[in-house]
């Protein structure tokens, strides 16, 4: 038995997939003195790795988690642990086989080879299957199997080789010392080990070691149930371990995928089973595993059921026996992600949780990166464990979410789409006006958002075909050509928007400048009540972030940024300040609501409320100030992302709701309306070729790729400078292009409207390539009213990036022709900015 | 007065007590003494002098026709009539909790109209009666009430040792009429068939057992695990989820409810030692444990261990026997 | 010849055993249910011959509601018919579940349904009694064999095969006639998917017996301690294996 060290420089908790990569990526990184520790015995620990079905299905609508997959997909190759058996995705309905061609748009998006066929063409691959249960499938020929757990050891094996690694199994983490905000000691029932990193790699027990230093991971272990049916004479009679194509039988949630002679039938359509952390048993209780948990049959009969129809032949076989059944517990996040990074609230207390072993490896590698020089060469911005708010961290909403979630796993989702349980979490001072108003709610972070007005109706009449509707109801779903009335009612007029969601916060103290300067692209040594728009970059000169900063005073900065990066901008900003203490981040999102008042009426209404100079001379473009609207004292900030004249006018959340019916009173005489997100964030901002993080900018993308990049380079140092300095003086390897369509009509004759994420080919569908050998694809697609044009952003190979170039989009596995009419931040609209200065 | 149905042990020029019988008569003259014994289906006479040495003042002999073929009933009827032949209120029956021990204690329990308290490991109280009994195959203990009359009960094997009394007393043989009803008989041994050695190389009696879990891996993993066994001239047993997953036969099981075993060296591989299986194997002298948990329940209660991962572990065993008889 | 098969929905405990806070049951939220596998074999030996008599098997089991699961199981493996004796478990003795179990033999048998044998496990797995197969026998006024590893129909009679370490001693018993079963004899099946999905179909009969029970007499549970380890480490891996031989040929099993 090893024993445990009394130091490391860092410890590893958890033998998993996850916990193995990481050891062996930290190791190949230069990382010494690695102690992992695990309460299982090894190779197979008793966690979730031990019973995974590790099938890899390469093809996910979330390029981070497809980037993350093929990595990893790369790694079990280079060990000799991946076999490849090819895998099918059957679609018993037409309205899956539609989401299946929406796949393969992904799959080509992410240059994955996949074809759809028919079901004769599936039964001649899987002889077994009935074709006339099925109208189709999608296949991807480097589907595979991996043995994962042969990886872990591998993979531990070479960080021991490098003499990198000391591997403790049987250990139980009893405690975690944290001193001011660090971690110091890994406590366990071997002794104590003293150690700055410690990284919790625990699967679904992740949540109660993180527990013990006051950090929260939120995930929640819940059931996975499978069963094993064997021996199937048809499977016995070929060689090896897997020699049909996995079956996704996505209508009813389930799998089969063959096993030697058996047949494993795994499923997610039976009602969530969730388990709070503290109820899984301890080795000692388990009969199998600690994480494989009675079987509860009833559970299981409708899936039986279902899979006996697809494959009646080998599994109604009455010899071919049920002799191996689990509640299989696996981790689920509240969105469905992986819960990556360091914790917020404890320095040097990272989280690698809530990862499948389809993205194991690729995770190792990422955190492992991130942990080395905090610059992962794939984006892990979605998985970021900062990215939670309070009350995401609360056992009521991860139950509420993973159930709501569970279910979604082989469902169709819309991109689109709401969740629809513990909503109502978090409301603007003019919530309630708003329901009034008919408002139709999006989430972002738990904000209530109205992303268009039923009120707003009556515009429809007045704006006809200007709005844009669409036929299709996929194309329309959780859309209205409302949002299409309301945009061009404020282009002509006023619109009125909520925008109490974004995260504000305040950098303050003496070093306030100096800190900021270094963090921010843009000159932050501006004069008082000047605003900044400003790209964040990391080390390598990809984007962290894009925000705006008001300079309040000579030691306070105001940063104003979207709701559902917030959390992680202000991780990123609180981590970067000085360790003198001369300056510190305090966030003040809940103490302020924002109202922002945009159209060429603009200054009019406001101007009827306040008595303050609001004329173009007396409040310039970029400036922000103190002005008395009514009773109230707002902070009037001139800035816009939907390229009109106009405000955000920033003031006390008690008083949100008074300002709002002031601009409604005195607007409704301008023809002012209310305008949701659906405007604000995309329409709007699509039209002036506004990019948005996430979407358009992460890590991945550089300031020149994204056409973004200012005339000079500010002098003063800032994280990332000399990255985007030389990033300057090469040639871009990509560029994001505005890209308008041409014609929406299908072949069935249907106008068809893209939503994001389609694949962009040459006009004859013939495959591009861009500079990182990246295949583009549209980051953000919307209506541009004002230009009766539907229209696409991408990142365009450089040669292909020309205003008039005529490419085409794939969607739903047809060719729509689409003409280049940006490339660069040339916006569509009102390129000169006239109505932003007016 | 106390009754304690004694199991003599078969076989040529035995006739001993058997050594579970031993401990019951041990475990009953904490309840009361002197002893009475009963004898079934054989002379007292040879047993009587050991008997007098445990306590026991009068064996009581039940022979005869009825009893020359194994009737469970029968002998019941016959411990009925030693128990109501020894008189006295406050009577206690007893047994070795053993096949047979408990199959006729059910019957005179149903005869008696009491309850019975299988496999009793210790009296906690007399008033009212209460002992401590095995459940969940001696994975916890059952604290259990006997209200009635008569208490009627089997002694848990090896949980108390078999003790002569400090001081013998003369045993008395006294035949013991024994009406057999036709209904007692309907239910009897016709013929005993010899046991035959099974592919498991006689598990039950083999003097080197190798036995393998779920750590085998699959039922390709037991060729190394074979290969030992041939080499010590053992037998193979396996865990239950071994043969619940098809990976071996049944008649190879070891455990609570497969094959007691009791060899001088039993080697466990990768067997975790669930309470189960534990019941089945904890007779062997010596236990071996390879596992790679060194806090397995069976490594733990091993009195040697290696740990490892048995695939690793076992080859090189192998190797070095072939190679120390190559020498 | 119809059969009916005794189960008992158990605590399916392997490694260490909780107890809950009353000390009146063992803990088995992370465990789950089962039946003990004298029970399984059972299941399969009542299959086997009802199907060898041209009858049926029904099981039957005593116990609360969710031990339709386990009926349902041994529907699934071949048994026709199930009767759940719906009671609070805790609150039934041996002597309480033999009666119940009897008066259902009873009605059915008034009922026309009449079984020539009653399989039964021979001792429960949770609370080892060792007696309800007997009791039952008393209370029907049959006989009885316990601890059979396998059991046929042969005319009139039963001819079951009990294991013994000298021997199997054979026992005959005239029609009708209580068994129980101890595992070995046969290798219980698990069920296919057709066999489930017929399970799932039967119509299963409830009864709620009308005698008061007289109780099991328990008044805890409590667990035994642990000795301490004593364990001797030869060593790791492949390394231990001069050591692990050196022991053996001590032990005078290598030679």
């Amino acid at each position: 038995m090893a024993s445990v060290p009394t130091s490391a420089r860092v410890v590893v908790i958890g033998a998993g997939i996850v916990g193995n990569s990481l050891v062996y990526h930290l190791a190949r990184l230069g990382w010494r003195d690695i102690v992992q520790l695990d309460k299982g015995a090894l190779p197979n620990p008793g966690g979730s790795t031990g019973h995974a079905s590790n099938f890899i299905f390469p093809v996910d609508h979330s390029r981070e988690m497809a980037d993350l997959t093929l990595d990893s997909v790369q790694q079990y190759q280079e060990m000799g642990v991946f076999t490849e058996s090819g895998g099918i995705e059957v679609a018993r309905t037409e309205e899956r086989m539609e989401e299946l061609r929406r796949r393969m748009s992904s799959a080509k998006a992410w240059a994955i080879d996949s074809e759809l066929l028919t079901p004769e063409q599936v039964q001649e691959k899987v002889p077994f299957l009935d074709p006339s249960v099925i109208v189709g499938g999608f296949y991807t020929s480097s589907v595979g199997v991996v043995d994962s757990l042969r990886a872990g050891t591998i993979m531990r094996e070479r960080a021991m080789e490098l003499g990198a690694l000391t591997v403790v199994p049987t250990v139980e983490v009893v405690g975690l010392d944290v001193e001011e905000g660090r971690i110091r000691r890994v406590r366990t029932d071997g002794g104590d080990i003293e150690a700055e990193t410690v990284v919790i790699a625990c699967g679904v027990w992740s949540p109660q070691i993180a527990q013990m230093a006051g950090a929260q991971i939120p995930l929640t272990p819940a059931v996975h149930q499978m069963i094993s049916v064997g021996p199937v004479p048809v499977l016995a009679e070929r060689e090896g371990e897997i020699s049909f194509p996995i079956v996704r039988d996505m209508d009813t949630f389930c799998y089969e995928r063959q096993h030697g002679a058996d047949m494993e039938v795994g499923s997610y359509a039976h009602r969530p089973i969730l388990h709070d952390p503290e109820e899984i048993p301890s080795i000692e209780q388990a009969k199998l595993s600690p994480t494989e948990m009675p079987f509860t049959a009833e559970d299981f009969d409708q899936q039986l059921e279902e899979a006996l129809e697809l494959m009646p032949e080998i599994l109604g076989d009455e010899k071919a026996e049920m002799r191996y059944a689990i509640n299989g517990l696996l981790s689920l996040t509240p969105d469905g992600a992986p819960i990556l990074g360091e914790t917020p609230e404890v320095k040097g207390l990272w989280s690698a949780a809530a990862v499948w072993i389809k993205e194991g490896p690729g995770v190792g590698r990422a955190v492992a990166e991130w942990m080395t020089d905090g610059l992962p060469e794939i984006d892990l911005g979605h998985s970021d464990i900062a990215r939670f708010y309070p009350h995401q961290r609360t056992r009521e909403h991860i139950r509420a979410r993973t159930s709501e979630a569970f279910n979604k796993t082989y469902g169709i989702v819309h991109p689109s789409e709401q969740w629809s349980s513990d909503r109502s979490s978090r409301l603007s001072p003019m919530y309630a006006d708003e329901v009034a108003r008919g408002a139709m709610f999006f989430e972002t972070a738990g904000w209530e958002r109205p992303h268009w007005y039923e009120s707003n109706a009556r515009l429809l009449e007045e704006y006809g075909d200007r709005v844009m509707p669409r036929e299709h109801e996929w194309d329309s779903r959780w859309w209205s050509p409302i949002i299409n009335a309301e945009h061009l009612a404020m282009r002509d007029r006023a619109g009125i928007v909520d925008l109490t969601a974004f995260a504000i916060f305040d950098v303050v103290g003496p070093g306030a400048l100096d800190a900021v300067q270094r963090i921010v692209v843009a000159q932050a040594d501006v004069s008082l009540g000047r605003v900044i728009y400003t790209p964040v970059l990391d080390e390598r000169g990809g984007f962290r972030s894009d925000l705006t900063v008001m300079r309040l005073a000579h030691d306070r900065f105001r940063v104003v940024t979207g709701g559902a990066h917030g959390m992680v901008d202000l991780k990123w900003f609180a981590d970067r300040m000085p360790s003198d203490g001369s300056a510190q981040v305090v966030d003040r999102t809940s103490a302020y609501s924002t109202i922002g008042l945009w159209g060429p009426r603009a200054r009019d209404i406001l101007g009827e409320l306040t008595r303050d100079d609001i004329s173009h001379t007396g409040f310039g473009f970029g400036t922000c100030r103190d002005i008395q609207v009514g009773s109230l004292q707002v902070l009037a900030s001139r800035i816009s992302y939907v390229g009109e004249l106009g405000w955000e006018l920033h003031l006390p959340m008690e008083h949100g709701a008074k300002l709002w019916s002031m601009l409604h009173e005195v607007g409704e005489g301008h023809g002012a309306v209310p305008v949701g997100i659906g405007v604000y964030a995309t329409t709007g901002r699509l039209e002036k070729g506004y990019r948005a993080y996430g979407y358009e900018l992460d890590s991945e993308r550089t300031i020149v790729e994204a056409g973004m990049q200012r005339p000079k380079v500010k002098v003063a140092d800032f994280v990332g400078r000399e990255a985007y300095v030389k990033q300057r003086e090469e040639e871009p390897r990509t560029v994001l292009c505005t890209l308008t369509v041409d014609d929406h009509t299908s072949a069935s004759g249907t106008k068809r409207y893209m939503l994001g994420g389609e694949p962009i080919v040459s006009r004859d569908g013939g495959p591009l390539v861009d500079g990182h050998g990246h295949r583009p694809y549209v980051t953000t697609a919307g209506s541009a009213p004002s230009l009766g044009k539907h229209v696409l952003l991408a990142y365009l190979p450089p040669s292909e990036a020309e205003v008039g170039n005529q490419l085409a989009v794939s969607y739903m596995e047809e060719l729509y022709p689409v003409t280049v009419g940006s490339a660069d931040s040339t916006s569509l609209f009102d390129p000169d900015n006239e109505r932003l200065k007016a | 007065m106390t009754l304690v149905l004694v199991e003599v042990e078969d076989g040529a020029g035995n006739g001993a007590i058997s050594e579970m019988s031993r401990e019951a008569l041990t475990f009953a003259r904490r309840i009361a003494v002197p002893l009475d014994a009963l004898v079934v289906g054989r002379a007292a006479a040879g047993v009587a002098g050991e008997l007098g040495e445990y306590g026991v003042s009068r064996v009581y002999e039940a022979s005869g026709s009825a009893f020359e073929s194994y009737a469970p009933a029968a002998w019941a009827a016959a411990v009925v009539a030693a128990s109501e032949a020894s008189g006295d209120a406050g009577k206690a029956v007893l047994a070795a909790g053993t096949p047979r021990g408990s199959e006729v204690l059910a019957h005179v329990a149903c005869r008696l109209g009491v309850s019975m308290a299988a496999n009793v490991v210790a009296v906690e109280n007399e008033e009212p009666f209460t002992v401590s009994r095995q459940v969940l195959g001696g994975a916890a203990l059952e604290e259990m009430r006997l209200d009635d009359a008569t208490v009627v009960l089997t002694v848990a094997g090896h949980t108390t040792e078999a003790q002569p009394a400090g001081t013998a007393v003369t045993c008395q043989v006294q035949p013991l009429d024994v009406a057999v009803s036709e209904q007692d008989l309907a239910a009897r041994v016709v013929r005993v068939e010899p046991g035959e050695a099974d592919a498991s190389g006689n598990l039950k009696s083999a003097k080197v057992v190798v036995g393998a879990g779920r750590g085998a891996g699959g039922p390709g993993g037991f060729d190394d695990l074979l290969e030992l066994t041939e080499l010590l001239g053992g037998s193979l047993g396996v865990s239950r989820v071994v043969t619940s997953l098809g990976w071996r036969p049944h008649h190879e099981q070891v455990g609570q409810t497969g094959n007691r075993i009791s060899p001088d060296v039993y080697i466990p591989c990768g067997i975790s030692g669930a309470i189960q299986h534990w019941a089945g194997c904890s007779s062997a002298k010596t236990i071996l444990a390879i596992n790679s948990d060194p806090d397995a329940p069976m490594v733990t209660k091993a009195h040697y261990a290696v740990i490892g991962d048995m695939h690793e572990v076992i080859p090189a065993v192998n190797a070095e026997i072939r190679r120390r008889r190559g020498a | 010849m119809d059969v009916l098969v005794c189960i008992k929905r158990v605590p399916d405990v392997a490694g260490s055993v909780a107890l809950t806070e009353d000390s009146m049951d063992v803990d088995a939220r992370h465990v789950g249910y089962a039946v003990s596998p004298h029970e399984e074999c059972a299941i399969e030996l009542a299959v086997q011959v009802a199907k060898a008599t041209d009858g049926a098997a029904t099981v039957l089991t005593v116990g609360d509601e969710d031990a339709v699961e386990q009926l349902r199981d041994a529907l699934a493996v071949g048994c026709g018919a199930a009767v759940l004796i719906e009671v609070e478990p805790r609150r039934y003795g041996p002597t309480d579940v033999a009666a119940a179990i009897a008066d259902v033999v009873r009605d059915h048998e008034a009922q026309g349904r009449s079984y020539g044998l009653v399989l039964l496990g021979n001792d429960a797995a949770d609370t080892g009694d060792f007696q309800v197969g007997v009791r039952l026998a008393y209370e029907l006024g049959r006989p009885v064999v316990t601890g059979a590893a396998t059991v046929e129909a042969a005319g009139e009679s039963l001819v079951a095969r009990v294991e013994a370490p000298e021997g199997a001693a054979v026992f005959e018993a005239p029609v009708p006639a209580v068994v129980t079963v101890m595992e070995g004899g046969v290798e219980p099946r698990y069920p296919s998917i057709p066999g489930r999905m017929k399970a799932k179909r039967v119509q299963i009969e409830t009864v709620t017996p009308a005698r008061e029970p007289v109780g099991s007499g328990r008044v805890r549970l409590h667990l035994p301690p642990v000795p301490p380890s004593q364990v001797e480490v030869l060593g790791k891996g492949a390394e231990a294996a001069p050591a692990m031989v050196d022991l053996l040929e001590r032990l005078g099993v290598v030679r």
